[in-house]
């Protein structure tokens, strides 16, 4: 509730430009980080493998309801992603701007770009297509199930018509979309949470917005990828 | 100015959102010294100490730090001045992922190359000054606000600083704590060399430790001198705050319409 008297599409267009400038900064801080692997280790573990449990079930829950709904993979474990993963992105850092320990860091000549963000960034970035490839492989098991055990399909035209079915091209397309949304998704949760007003009414905007952007992100770009691939 | 000053503000003006918060700040902070900025709530100390950390920069005037004027420097140069400074928040502002032992070893393996032994020596002697030895394997949630703030002490002087800045180092504390802190300051002041700028309203406190004092208020150096002088001021603004007066220069009211006609008038409420 801020500034009354800024215009929507002006905010928005400032909004923008505010976080292509924060990549800008993101991607500079990420070759140093790197040379901290232990640090994305950790925030790969804490986005990928700490969104494990969610991305199965629902990997199996999709692909008993929809069959062999491949295209859907990307888009679900990204929309899940930003749930799990990327609201617990945001309120940390932003928890940590509330607390002063990122302007801490700064005073002891740490950039915290470098050792929060850029470490977080990577860590979903590297954690989504992973996900995306387990999330696949669960759906493909639930479809099984609910067509073979359970609906009677014979077991060998259904492996022999999904792998027909299935080309590179599939793969391939999954692969990008996966990493298009996992740089969309942690880009948006960092951000949010780096640039959270630091009040608890200020970090519990900060994630609400990174699950609606993320959602919203995923969708559009869902969208206008599949129209550059088919 | 005398060549040992290691902070020097000249006539800083600084506004912030439109609000003026300095008009016209000058003092300087003496080498060896403990300095004491006083004021108000909201006469703005943090935002002083954000100048002095190059987190902000002054619209005119200059700040000095080590001899450099910080708003000239480069991100790199100003991360070389502050490697020369330590800062206690106000809340200790630990990292809440890393038990207290990693919080003090955090700037010396982020700026050093020492090996793990060392390390261990150097950290532990840290503690061991700001009495938490025993508490190296504790988290930051398992610290009473007291040991939080000793423990942000010994990260502070891990590196040696040569400036320690203390952000309202005594607020919420209990007798015994602010006691412990107060007795640090002035341990780390004559022990270590250090110069030390505390920025407070506790005139108490302060005043049995502080070497000069600088009272701020309506975004200038409102007094200084010793706490001696700046009790036996007779300037009314001075006095209200050294004696902590209800009413005077600082109104007890916020500005408001007319009482009565508030009450019984036909104005909007």
């Amino acid at each position: 509730m801020t500034g009354g008297r800024s215009s929507y599409p002006l905010d928005a267009i400032r909004r923008l430009g505010s976080v292509a400038l924060f990549l800008g900064r993101l991607l500079l801080q990420c070759v140093p980080a790197l040379a901290r692997p232990h640090l994305v280790v950790l925030q790969i573990y804490n986005a990928g493998a700490r969104s494990l449990i969610i991305i199965m079930l629902s990997g199996l829950f999709v692909g008993m309801v929809l069959g062999l709904q491949r295209e859907l993979a990307p888009v679900i474990t990204a929309l899940l992603f930003a749930g799990r993963a990327g609201t617990a992105l945001t309120s940390e850092i932003g928890l940590m701007r509330a607390t002063d320990q990122l302007t801490a860091m700064e005073i002891m000549a740490v950039d915290p770009l470098r050792y929060v963000a850029a470490p977080r960034f990577l860590g979903g970035v590297i954690a989504m297509p992973l996900l995306v490839a387990i999330f696949s492989v669960i759906g493909l098991f639930g479809a099984q199930l609910i067509g073979v055990q359970l609906m009677g399909v014979d077991k060998g035209v259904f492996w022999s018509q999904t792998q027909s079915s299935v080309g590179l091209h599939d793969i391939s397309e999954g692969l990008v979309k996966s990493l298009v949304f996992g740089i969309a998704c942690s880009l948006i949760a960092v951000y949010e949470g780096y640039n959270a007003t630091p009040t608890a009414a200020g970090v519990g905007l900060a994630t609400t917005r990174t699950v609606v952007a993320s959602s919203v992100m995923t969708l559009l770009l869902d969208y206008v990828l599949t129209a550059e691939f088919l | 100015m005398a060549n040992d000053a290691v902070v020097e503000v000249r006539d800083v003006r600084f506004a912030l959102g439109g609000r003026p918060i300095f008009a016209g700040l000058d003092f300087q902070v003496r080498r060896g010294r403990i300095t004491a900025i006083m004021g108000p709530s909201g006469a703005g100390k943090t935002t002083l100490l954000k100048l002095i950390t190059a987190q902000n920069f002054p619209d005119t005037g200059v700040v000095r730090v080590f001899g450099r004027d910080l708003a000239t420097l480069s991100t790199r140069e100003i991360y070389a001045v502050r490697k020369r400074m330590g800062m206690l928040f106000q809340n200790g502002a630990l990292l809440t992922d890393m038990d207290v032992f990693e919080n003090v070893a955090f700037p010396a393996r982020e700026h050093s190359n020492l090996p793990e032994a060392v390390l261990r020596k150097l950290v532990l002697t840290k503690l061991q000054a700001v009495g938490l030895r025993g508490a190296a394997a504790l988290m930051p949630a398992e610290l009473s606000g007291g040991m939080a703030r000793r423990v942000a002490l010994a990260r502070a002087i891990v590196m040696d600083p040569e400036v320690l800045i203390y952000d309202e180092p005594f607020v919420g504390l209990d007798p015994i704590s602010l006691g412990v802190i107060l007795r640090l300051i002035k341990h780390m002041n004559a022990a270590l060399g250090i110069t030390s700028i505390v920025v407070s309203h506790d005139v108490q406190e302060l005043s049995s430790i502080a070497d000069d004092s600088y009272l701020l208020s309506g975004g200038r150096i409102a007094a200084s001198g010793t706490p001696a002088q700046l009790r036996a001021s007779d300037s009314p603004a001075v006095r209200q705050f050294m004696t902590g007066g209800a009413d005077g220069p600082v109104p007890f009211h916020y500005p408001a319409a007319d009482y009565a006609t508030q009450l019984f008038g036909t104005d909007p409420p």
